[in-house]
């Protein structure tokens, strides 16, 4: 395949992607740091570079409205939203999940108010882990691309049939131009196919009736309906970013490892401070320090079993959660991982750090303390507190 | 280990230094380099204190955090000198270019640098974009002078490749083109120090 590197900001990479996409339907409402993506999508439609119905609406509850109604009537529907906006629409965002929609929509991840803050971490997104929604977290401009592209085949493939959230830190991603190499429309057009749903409401042949009443006769069945698709949407996950890997050359998994195999201590955490994380890193093993990390990607479905497997042999894990979940022992990616590696017959000393709120700047020194708090751990076998803040005034 | 080169850029909003930070990074991009080029996002306005950053290197950029250390800073307003420390951070060899009629040697004490292994560079930006471009902003020939100054970019390609970006944005108003890389040049050429 031909394929071209550009300087592209993560706005611009995934504007571009949707465009070599080419979905029957987009719907949006603008919300920094999410407008460009639309807004240069909007050019496409006004030059004619693409095919879909660009639909203005009035707020984001219309926008995920519009995206259902699409989805419902057989399209292949995207939108993208951050912060205020995915809040303000998380009641249908609900509902694309459970009508079993395989809806794609780019998150530019961004504070919640309030104070008001329009800077990147993953309140947002958080707030719709339960949501029924595959969520997929990019480190970079590439990542974000990347997983654009596979989150149609991912959402779209049988056995899942669910919409896929993609995540990219707000402004740091989204607003940074980086080196991105992009693949050959021609490629993209194959690789995402032609949507065939197998059900929707414009075909008249199959009648079928969409989001009816549904009471405690079968609304227990659809949900574990949707817990089932959840859970087989790892297995499509693994192998969609593998034939992605094989014809691009850049491969995806559930989470990636960075010098993990042989560390003592390690890092958990997901988007852009994990390659940040990495230059820490970097520094670390030339000074002789067995220091790794885990980048999750797959957040929904959380895959537990592979995350145990892959850090059972480390004596200590700090997990950075880019969100509090205020007094629950622990913000969301550090209470699951840490559930997951409970049944290891021995497990890693575990502790929580929460950061980067509103934008605040993650840099190499705030990676270095945890990693140098994570070797007083182990040396001195003490734990001390387990639920930690990082880089805040206290 | 990655290594790469950090630039961090001072201006006024609507004085161009985002735009300065993009522009420098898609040319260090075309000429087949690893960049990052990103501002950094508060309450601006026009007028407000603004500053963007470039991370340039012949690998993969992994870090994602601001820049702490650049070996060159970019002054795209001498009014701030006394308010803020360009210097921050900067190393012994580092590059100090600064938009000002005044010469290196009158910077250099004016900022207190007279004991400092900092370069100081100056280049009268502002009155070669009123005599090329007809407006007062000052970022594309800092751009020049930057690269005047350290060699970081073969200035042809960087006019070759900025006269592209131009002619895309402003199609239908070819004397901007024109105004624009005439000032990079003149910069690149007028930079002292």
């Amino acid at each position: 395949m031909v394929s071209k590197t550009v300087a592209y900001t993560g706005n611009e990479a995934i504007a571009h992607g949707m465009k070599q996409i080419n979905p029957d339907v987009i719907a949006a409402y603008p919300i920094t740091p999410q407008t460009e993506i639309v807004q240069i999508y909007s050019t496409f439609v006004a030059d004619g570079l693409v095919d879909t119905e660009f639909v203005t609406v009035e707020s984001e509850h219309s926008a995920m409205s519009a995206v259902i109604g699409a989805a419902a009537g057989g399209a292949r529907a995207m939108t993208a939203t951050s912060s205020q906006g995915l809040a303000y629409m998380h009641e249908v965002v609900y509902i694309a999940a459970s009508m079993r929609l395989p809806i794609v929509m780019a998150v530019a991840n961004r504070a919640l108010s309030g104070p008001i803050n329009i800077h990147c971490d993953h309140s947002d997104t958080m707030g719709a882990r339960d949501s029924g929604w595959i969520q997929l977290y990019s480190e970079n401009a590439q990542e974000a691309y990347d997983n654009l592209i596979q989150a149609v085949r991912i959402a779209e493939h049988p056995d899942v049939q669910l919409p896929v959230m993609v995540c990219l830190d707000g402004f740091i991603i989204s607003h940074a131009l980086e080196t991105v190499t992009l693949n050959d429309d021609a490629f993209v057009k194959e690789f995402v196919g032609i949507y065939k749903p197998k059900h929707h409401l414009l075909d008249p042949e199959n009648p079928v009736t969409m989001g009816p009443l549904d009471l405690f006769d079968f609304y227990f069945e659809h949900k574990r309906d949707q817990a089932e698709a959840m859970r087989k949407a790892k297995d499509v996950i693994i192998a969609v970013g593998q034939e992605y890997g094989a014809k691009t050359g850049r491969g995806y998994g559930l989470f990636e490892t960075y010098q993990l195999d042989d560390a003592e201590t390690a890092i958990v955490v997901m988007s852009s401070t994990a390659g940040t994380a990495k230059a820490v890193i970097d520094e670390l093993r030339a000074q002789g320090q067995k220091v790794g990390l885990l980048k999750l990607r797959s957040f929904r479905p959380f895959p537990y079993a592979e995350l145990a497997e892959a850090l059972k042999h480390l004596k200590a894990v700090a997990v950075l959660d880019r969100a509090d979940s205020f007094n629950a022992f622990g913000a969301p990616l550090f209470v699951q991982t840490r559930a997951a590696l409970y049944d290891l017959p021995q497990r890693p000393t575990m502790i929580n750090y929460i950061y980067g709120l509103g934008g605040r700047d993650c840099d190499m020194s705030q990676i270095a303390r945890v990693y140098a708090d994570l070797a007083e751990i182990v040396k001195s076998n003490q734990t001390g507190e387990i639920v930690r803040y990082l880089g805040v005034r206290e | 280990m990655a290594q790469y080169l950090e630039i961090r850029w001072h201006g006024r909003g609507g004085q161009g230094a985002k735009t300065a930070a993009l522009l420098l990074g898609e040319s260090a991009a075309a000429a087949g380099k690893y960049i990052q080029a990103f501002p950094e996002y508060g309450p601006e306005r026009m007028g407000a204190p603004v500053v963007a950053y470039n991370r340039i290197s012949d690998q993969p950029i992994t870090v994602h955090c601001h820049v702490k250390e650049p070996k060159y800073v970019v002054v795209l307003d001498s009014t701030f000198v006394g308010s803020v420390d360009f210097t921050d951070g900067m190393p012994e060899d580092g590059v100090l270019v600064i938009n000002t009629d005044k010469s290196p040697a009158e910077m250099r004490k004016r900022l207190g640098l007279e004991e400092s292994s900092i370069r100081v560079c100056t280049v009268n930006a502002t009155q070669i974009a009123l005599d090329t471009i007809g407006r007062a902003i000052p970022n594309t020939p800092m751009m020049g002078a930057l690269i005047g100054a350290t060699n970081l970019l073969n200035i042809e390609d960087v006019i070759e490749d900025t006269k592209r970006k131009l002619e895309k944005k402003f199609r239908n108003r070819p004397e901007v083109i024109a105004g624009n890389l005439q000032a990079i040049q003149r910069a690149y050429e007028e930079v002292q120090g």
